[in-house]
């Protein structure tokens, strides 16, 4: 591996931000960290890091207030979600918001390891409870012959790894069992993830409030 | 050793009085101020119908308009005493979650009252025709507008009173001192010398029945100034008592809980030494105040998924492997589900007894036809054609249990590789 990628761990606890550091320090290079919306900005806008673990609930407004502000301001930077909480109008709301993938706080130091790697290199984390949320969020599927511009559903295929990375499959294990590559689950992932952010489907950020009894 | 501990939350649920339907603006659906979403809540008509019934009685002499705003200021708005989890409650309050745009409602009242100016004034245009009557009605409607601001702040004040106390003269000024008194006063001035214009109209035929109508007027406005204040009070004073047996409950609910984590951080001391034992205890109170905090999710009393996590719950608990479970979608629980349970429960105790893995996932998938239900684990696996006769629970608690019941289940595994366990179950012939 090359350069470590660098990252500012922004979390308004901070035995949590210190507890992240010493189990990821030795592996990515922690540029520094921030509590609250404001302090955050101006790390992301002083210290670029590659990657910013983003707390979804924030003094100031939240996760989603911090990608909002910088705007432009630090295109390199790329976002991922970590949260305690559950509520799904929350996660799917930073994700919207531009973060790259979802992680709970319970995630170990290797796997958040991995899980930052990927979002450097531009992928889509997903862990199985964001897929979970997806699923519900586009009920219903559409045929792949016309999916082209169709930001308010999911083809089939990506239905499927949605489906098995709910059910705890990793990326690789997705691939194998598709019979399909590695590269191309991540595009199916990452095809969601756009799809998840450009979607104007309408009741997406609130569908969680009402997620009624069939 | 066997440490038992109880960590059982209860879920405050709202008291099991009937009480009667009441109309209330809708935030959910709304265009302007919800009214014609409420209404067509209320009375389950489809809000294409309200809204045009709105529109058409605007055109024809601002009927609707006046009728829209008096509906908005009376009908209180649904969102009044919604509330959430907790923990989200709070980082709301906190300002650590985005909040909502405001809207056109926090000009509400100003625009209602301007509304109602307009829909008097066309009406009044209409019944007596020129603009004979038109200062003393804009007069008139200042001093309503003036009586209503200050009525509305009242409520507010109100609403922050600790004591929860209602003070008849305080509801109505308010606690603003001579400020408030000095609108008051000028409002009912206002009012007064609308009526007194109306009555001393020169050149009238007829000035007994301009009288009249002044007189209808003061009375109109009148009960438009008092009345919604009276019949939003009873309104408030029922919200008040359940909300004071809600937040008592809550009170409750976080003692006990506060209570449950003392006990475990206490258990968590006693087992320093044992690793396992405080990953377990850790994790079941992770897991209780989790669902507490965030979780909006149904008990496992009313839903599948409920019950799926409750189930996941126990089997986490007694064997100490935890169970990551996702769910799509729901389904109210009854019966048919109830094989499906047992099933999964069977399927996380084998894979956490024997499977050596760290997790496992469980992801179940409801839909209106067809349930779906994974359990998986990264253990070591094995033959299913070959279960060992002490693993009979494969056998008899899955397979045949799922199969008796018109499911299917399917066990996907092999030496070194993990297993899957996939239950499904259509929902024909279900009674509900």
């Amino acid at each position: 591996m090359g350069v470590p990628v660098s990252v500012v761990i922004v979390d308004d606890h901070a035995m949590f931000r210190s507890g992240v550091r010493a189990e990821i320090a030795d592996r990515v290079s922690v540029l520094g960290e921030a509590a609250d919306v404001d302090s955050a900005v101006k790390a992301v806008v002083d210290l670029r890091p590659d990657v910013v673990l983003l707390d979804v609930h924030l003094p100031g407004g939240g996760g989603v207030e911090v990608m909002r502000r910088l705007g432009t301001r630090a295109p390199e930077t790329r976002f991922l979600a970590l949260s305690v909480s559950d509520a799904a109008e929350d996660v799917i709301g930073t994700i919207r918001g531009g973060a790259r993938g979802y992680v709970t706080k319970s995630i170990t130091g290797t796997e958040l390891v991995a899980a930052i790697g990927r979002v450097s290199e531009g992928d889509a984390v997903f862990s199985p409870r964001l897929a979970g949320f997806v699923l519900d969020a586009f009920a219903g599927s559409i045929e792949v012959a016309q999916v082209d511009q169709d930001l308010d559903r999911l083809t089939e295929r990506e239905r499927e790894v949605m489906r098995l990375i709910a059910r705890g499959y990793a990326y690789k294990e997705v691939a194998s069992e598709l019979f399909i590559s590695v590269k191309t689950v991540e595009t199916h992932v990452s095809s969601v993830l756009r799809k998840l952010q450009l979607s104007s489907r309408h009741q997406l950020t609130r569908w969680a409030a009402d997620r009624r009894l069939l | 050793m066997t440490i038992v501990v109880t960590m059982k939350t209860q879920h405050p649920e709202t008291p099991a009085t009937l009480e009667a339907r009441r109309a209330s603006r809708s935030t959910e659906g709304r265009l302007i101020g919800g009214v014609a979403a409420g209404l067509s809540a209320h009375l389950s008509v489809d809000v294409m119908y309200v809204r045009g019934a709105f529109v058409l009685a605007s055109v024809f002499g601002g009927f609707g308009v006046a009728l829209y705003a008096g509906l908005w200021m009376i009908l209180p708005s649904d969102a009044r005493f919604a509330q959430g989890a907790p923990g989200l409650d709070a980082a709301s309050r906190q300002g650590k979650r985005p909040g909502r745009p405001s809207k056109l409602e926090d000009l509400g009242p100003l625009v209602a009252l301007g509304a109602v100016a307009l829909g008097v004034v066309a009406l009044l245009q209409s019944l007596g025709g020129g603009f004979v009557a038109f200062w003393p009605v804009v007069l008139g409607t200042v001093g309503l507008a003036v009586l209503w601001s200050q009525a509305d702040e009242a409520q507010r004040e109100r609403w922050t009173d600790s004591t929860g106390r209602i003070d008849l003269v305080r509801a109505v000024v308010g606690r603003g001192g001579v400020a408030s008194y000095a609108r008051l006063a000028a409002g009912v001035g206002l009012l007064i010398s609308a009526l007194a214009l109306f009555a001393l109209q020169p050149g009238q035929a007829g000035v007994s029945r301009d009288v009249l109508v002044a007189a209808a007027l003061g009375v109109a406005g009148l009960a438009l100034t008092v009345g919604p204040w009276l019949f939003r009070l009873a309104g408030d004073l029922s919200e008040e008592r359940a909300e004071r047996v809600r937040s008592q409950e809550r009170a409750d609910v976080a003692a006990h809980l506060h209570d449950s984590v003392l006990q475990t951080l206490a258990l968590i001391q006693k087992h320093a030494e044992d690793g396992w034992a405080v990953a377990r205890l850790a994790r079941a109170q992770e897991r209780d105040l989790r669902s507490w905090l965030y979780a909006e999710e149904s008990g496992p009393k009313t839903s599948v998924a409920g019950a799926l996590r409750a189930v996941a719950a126990e089997v986490e608990d007694s064997h100490g492997t935890p169970i990551e479970v996702v769910t799509v979608g729901d389904l109210p629980s009854s019966e048919r589900s109830q094989p499906l349970l047992l099933a999964a429960r069977e399927a996380m105790v084998n894979a956490a007894k024997h499977s050596g893995a760290d997790r496992i996932d469980v992801y179940a998938e409801m839909g209106a036809e067809l349930t779906e239900l994974f359990v998986r684990d990264r253990g070591r696996g094995f033959d299913p054609t070959q279960v060992p006769s002490d693993r009979l629970g494969v056998r008899a608690s899955i397979i045949d249990r799922m199969r008796r019941h018109g499911g299917v289940a399917e066990i996907k595994s092999a030496q070194g590789q993990g297993a899957e366990v996939r239950l499904s179950l259509e929902r024909n012939g279900e009674g509900t």
